[in-house]
């Protein structure tokens, strides 16, 4: 006769070994001093656009540097490398998210002490990459205005796995009537307190007030750094 | 869809497990978050892909979802939220801030059926 099933506990994070990994990141860029940003959004929302701006505007008085996750083109780091940056491209192929082991490849040969800020520009989904964590300080997730004020309702998970909101392409509030207190409210909904700044990439409103935001974090990082 | 390496992992640490023991391992406990960003209905199709050809082959995928519980810091207690929509106390409506259950992503535990020897 066969015996009865047995049940053994095991109780492990399915995700351990990508946290293991984002953790030891985490510890490096500490070491380093950099501050590290990572943004995820649905495809189309204006990451790079967002984040060419970004290089190119702090890259003035910072170092900075960049990794952008792609599927399948290197059109992004393309685009980025106008900013005179530090760009390199991760192609994920089939893979729809980041995950802790490809950007610790990526950072390889890369002396992160020469960095004051580096950016992580996810692959365009609202959905994969909220299970893992990339080893970053701050995890920016934008909304476009041309999307929709919903969209905090319908991934609520993402905006959960994030800390700072970037509403973008303000310019085209008007001709979409996008619904600023709408969208506000829903993010607040799903994510009690969270931080929200508007910006536009093309005509540079809000950037100024989002850098500042930017340079205080690695200021406070730097001071906890010293004592 | 990042379901399909979930499923990986989850066969991968159950076969860490299981090596060693002679045994069949005929089912795995799962502990699933309503905040984990994996999708329950997406990750039992992809298990029993990621089954195939490995000692797991034909067993179950048990999965416990564990919704989003807070801690109310206003009213002082553990409350489960009603919706992923409206983070706040469902008993006094403060805005939720502190989360403590909900992003489980964890094997909990194996059903194991043991091997006996055939007699001779």
């Amino acid at each position: 006769m066969r015996p009865e099933p047995r049940l053994i506990e095991v109780r492990k994070n399915v995700l351990k070994q990508n946290d293991v990994v984002a953790r030891e990141l985490r510890n490096r860029f500490r070491a380093a001093g950099v501050f590290v940003v990572s943004l995820v959004s649905s495809p189309g929302s204006g990451k790079t656009a967002f984040l060419e701006k970004t290089l190119t505007l702090l890259g003035r008085n910072y170092r900075v540097a960049a990794l952008v996750g792609d599927l399948a083109t290197e059109n992004d780091a393309a685009r980025l490398a106008r900013s005179e940056a530090p760009v390199k491209q991760i192609t994920t192929g089939t893979l729809c998210h980041l995950e802790a082991a490809m950007v610790q490849s990526a950072l390889e040969g890369w002396n992160l002490q020469e960095l004051d800020f580096l950016f992580v520009e996810n692959v365009g989904n609202l959905v994969c990459p909220s299970s893992y964590d990339l080893g970053e300080d701050l995890r920016l997730i934008l909304i476009s205005v041309t999307e929709g004020e919903d969209k905090p309702l319908k991934y609520p998970t993402i905006f959960h796995s994030a800390d700072v909101a970037i509403v973008t392409k303000v310019d085209l509030a008007a001709a979409v009537e996008f619904d600023w207190q709408a969208a506000y409210n829903n993010i607040q909904a799903v994510r009690p307190g969270m931080i929200v700044l508007q910006v536009s990439s093309k005509s540079g409103a809000g950037m100024e007030e989002y850098l500042g935001f930017l340079v205080a974090h690695l200021a406070r990082l730097r001071q906890t750094a010293a004592v | 869809m990042h379901e399909l390496s979930i499923a990986m992992s989850i066969v991968e640490m159950a076969e860490e497990e299981a090596a060693g023991r002679n045994a069949q391992i005929t089912a795995v406990h799962l502990k699933l978050g309503a905040l984990s960003g994996v999708v329950k209905e997406a990750l039992f199709s992809c298990y029993e892909l990621a089954c195939e050809g490995t000692v797991l082959k034909g067993s179950r995928l048990v999965v416990e979802e564990v919704p989003v519980v807070i801690f109310c810091a206003t009213c002082q207690g553990e409350r489960s939220l009603g919706s992923m929509q409206l983070f706040c106390c469902p008993k006094c409506g403060a805005p939720a801030s502190q989360i403590t259950q909900g992003k489980e992503l964890e094997v909990v535990a194996l059903e194991i059926q043991e091997c006996v020897p055939n007699p001779v």
